[in-house]
């Protein structure tokens, strides 16, 4: 009688324990998807109510319309986590591998912005850089030969939105980032030198200067400046830093340790990235609109119901496929439990 | 005169202005030879590894790797390779992979890389283990992978630190034969890191015993066992039976010296360095154990004693022999007579002492580093 009784509490308990979230996640996220697709099939207005009519009409629309949209989301997504990444790679490793005494410090650094307000921090963004501020202000008073145009702007352009997106993600990519290199044994890197492992050269210089190139040359297009240029710049980095900064024990063992991490940033910054229309509102134009932008005109302004629901649905379907075809890409079963975190 | 591999001249490291690891250190390491740092934790054993392996710099000093000044060059310059203590094999990486490594930054040719990554798995017994990750192994496998990720390189030295730390006793002994057998296979210049005395005697052909930054004593294990010159390497190496002692006088070969309680014991001669107080010492199973009445032979040295305590320990049994009041002498017995009836010397009883005078040896005194190399 006790026993089995015992034995029921114990078949029980995982039930029970899961409850809460699995609750949590059926209202807040799989009615509501559901609701979204049943919107997405319907037609209608806010005013007059809306039928379930099981027309596609608003998702064969989407690929007329909001092509732009989705391909600037997708660009500055993209860079976002590109840049982020380039940013957070060398920092984490500083802060892991050199932090010493003032780790937790640097840590606490990383995520301090987090106490002021999203809205706030991206608006101050406006301020750094808007026409009058430090940043045009700087360039016209070092541009001797006049280079810069009078009317030189960044607000409204891609790279005032990447910037912004840039600045707001970027804890969310050095956090998992520190958190892989950080478990990495450094008597691993040791073996690694004592095997041979050395600089990383000439390959380190010609993969450099190709993938520094190519690089350059997509955050050139990407935020709409001259692409030679940045190729050129990415070269040239890309050279140094692989040819200097890069060892064939950081390429071989650090590197490879450390992609849980990689990919577990990579997800946190892009798949927010992507849907993210606050920095585009802020600080972009209407030929930088992210599809964000139109999910929440639709929903909220225009109170099109249907096309907006749509547009997440499609937006989701991209991310899911996207993230799965990466996590093949990296080999997904040691990831996981990077992705986890 | 047998080739030297490497030369250690004054080596010194600080670690901040107090700390010194590694004092003025002087060795010289054989061609072949399978060469031990034996010491406890924290006297510098590892550091001196580690800057023979190029993991760190001397902060003074000369390291010789083959003739050659390597002092300054980084570990993938040196022809050195090192088993690590926790083996530190690369964990994305499969067995194969994982011995490969070196070959491969060496950009040897594959059909070369397979030929002997295969020969070298079959070396250390682990045929057939190529696809597998390390975490599938056991403890004793891994370290396997590590030495045979080392050796494939061919070095010209293998340091290896504390490699059997991680096992347990009995895979210890069996890896301890196998080490030694795979050293005398490949015939590479081994440089041991142990804090283990029996792991040390049983494997070297030398030892260094190292204490606070510098080593104490170097020779054969028997050497370092049958005449420690200082109080710390007799009391690391087993156990040892000290006595303050005066030298009176010689006869013959021997100098005649008197220990506790007035008894006077013989010390072959060449073994003092003409200080008057010294410390003698001998070993417990060097011991023989009489009746007080029995006869003594007259060339052996001979101590009056009373049984303090007798403890079974099977192979043997271990007396503590109380002398002249002052001082309790440790005295081993093999049980070759002994039967289930009991001791053969009871507590209590009064027995004579009596060892070999060339089973005496002399304490120069702990202290500084003597450096001297037996001859």
């Amino acid at each position: 009688m006790n026993r089995t009784r015992h034995s029921m509490r114990r078949m029980l308990a995982p039930y029970v324990l899961l409850a809460p979230g699995l609750l949590w996640l059926i209202v807040f996220f799989v009615l509501p998807t559901i609701q979204m697709f049943l919107y997405s099939v319907s037609t209608g207005s806010v005013d007059f109510g809306y039928r379930l009519t099981w027309s596609f009409d608003a998702f064969t629309i989407i690929p007329k319309q909001f092509s732009r949209q989705f391909a600037n989301s997708l660009i500055y997504g993209t860079l976002a986590t590109i840049i982020t990444f380039l940013i957070s790679y060398p920092l984490a490793y500083f802060i892991a591998f050199r932090g010493g005494r003032y780790k937790n410090l640097v840590l606490f650094l990383v995520i301090a912005p987090f106490f002021t307000s999203f809205l706030i921090r991206t608006i101050s963004w406006q301020i750094i850089l808007g026409n009058n501020g430090p940043v045009i202000g700087l360039m016209h008073a070092v541009d001797i030969f006049r280079a810069v145009p009078e009317n030189f702007t960044f607000m409204g352009e891609p790279v005032a939105v990447v910037s912004g997106l840039v600045y707001n993600f970027l804890p969310f990519m050095t956090l998992p980032l520190y958190v892989a290199l950080e478990r990495i044994d450094i008597r691993l890197i040791e073996a690694a030198q004592d095997l041979y492992a050395g600089p990383w050269r000439p390959r380190g210089w010609l993969y450099g200067a190709v993938g520094g190139a190519i690089l350059g040359g997509f955050i050139g297009f990407g935020i709409d400046w001259d692409i030679p240029i940045f190729a050129l710049v990415g070269a040239v980095l890309g050279t140094i830093i692989l040819g200097v900064f890069v060892s064939e024990s950081f390429l071989r063992v650090t590197f490879p340790l450390s992609l849980p991490g990689v990919f577990a940033g990579s997800l946190l910054t892009f798949i927010p990235a992507l849907g993210d229309y606050v920095n585009a509102t802020l600080l972009g134009s209407p030929k930088t609109q992210m599809i964000g932008n139109v999910i929440q005109a639709r929903f909220l302004e225009s109170n099109d119901y249907p096309i907006a629901s749509a547009l997440s649905i499609v937006l989701m379907v991209g991310i899911i496929v996207a993230v799965m075809l990466y996590a093949r890409m990296l080999g997904t079963e040691d990831l996981s439990g990077g992705a986890m975190l | 005169m047998p080739e030297i591999d490497v030369r250690l001249v004054d080596v010194t490291k600080r670690f901040g202005p107090d700390v010194i690891a590694v004092d003025r250190i002087n060795l010289e390491v054989r061609d072949g030879e399978f060469f031990s740092l034996l010491g406890p934790s924290g006297c510098g054993k590892t550091t001196t590894l580690r800057m023979i392996g190029g993991f760190e710099e001397p902060t003074s000093g000369l390291i010789e790797l083959q003739g050659q000044d390597v002092t300054w060059l980084p570990p993938y310059r040196r022809n050195v390779n090192t088993v690590f203590q926790n083996y530190a094999l690369f964990p994305h990486l499969s067995i194969y992979e994982n011995v490969a490594f070196g070959l491969r930054r060496r950009r040897v040719p594959d059909r070369e890389i397979r030929n002997r990554v295969t020969e070298m798995l079959q070396l250390v017994e682990l045929p057939g283990y190529e696809k597998r990750r390390p975490s599938q192994l056991s403890g004793g496998q891994a370290q396997r992978v590590a030495l045979a990720r080392a050796l494939i390189n061919r070095p010209a030295v293998l340091l290896l630190d504390e490699p059997l730390g991680a096992l347990d006793l009995k895979l210890r002994k069996q890896m301890q034969v196998e080490l030694k057998r795979i050293q005398q296979e490949v015939g590479i210049t081994f440089i041991y890191v142990t804090h283990d005395q029996e792991e040390a005697m049983t494997m070297s052909d030398r030892i260094a015993v190292m204490s606070a930054g510098h080593y104490e004593q170097l020779g054969t294990p028997e050497e370092l066992y049958e005449r420690p010159t200082t109080r710390f390497v007799a009391g690391f190496l087993g156990v040892s039976n000290m006595l303050r002692a005066t030298r009176l006088g010689e006869d013959g070969a021997y100098a005649l010296v008197e220990v506790v309680g007035g008894s006077r014991v013989r010390v072959p001669r060449d073994r003092f360095d003409g200080r008057v107080e010294v410390e003698v010492g001998v070993r417990p199973e060097k011991i023989r154990m009489l009746a007080s009445d029995a006869e003594v032979p007259a060339q052996l040295n001979r101590l009056p004693g009373r049984v303090a305590h007798a403890s079974y320990m099977g192979v043997s049994t271990q007396y503590i022999v109380q002398v002249a009041d002052q001082a309790d002498l440790t005295v081993y017995e093999q049980n070759v007579e002994r039967t289930v009836e009991g001791s053969i010397h009871r507590q209590g009883e009064a027995v004579t002492l009596a060892w070999m005078p060339e089973h005496t040896f002399v304490i120069r005194d702990a202290g500084a580093a003597t450096g001297a190399e037996p001859d």
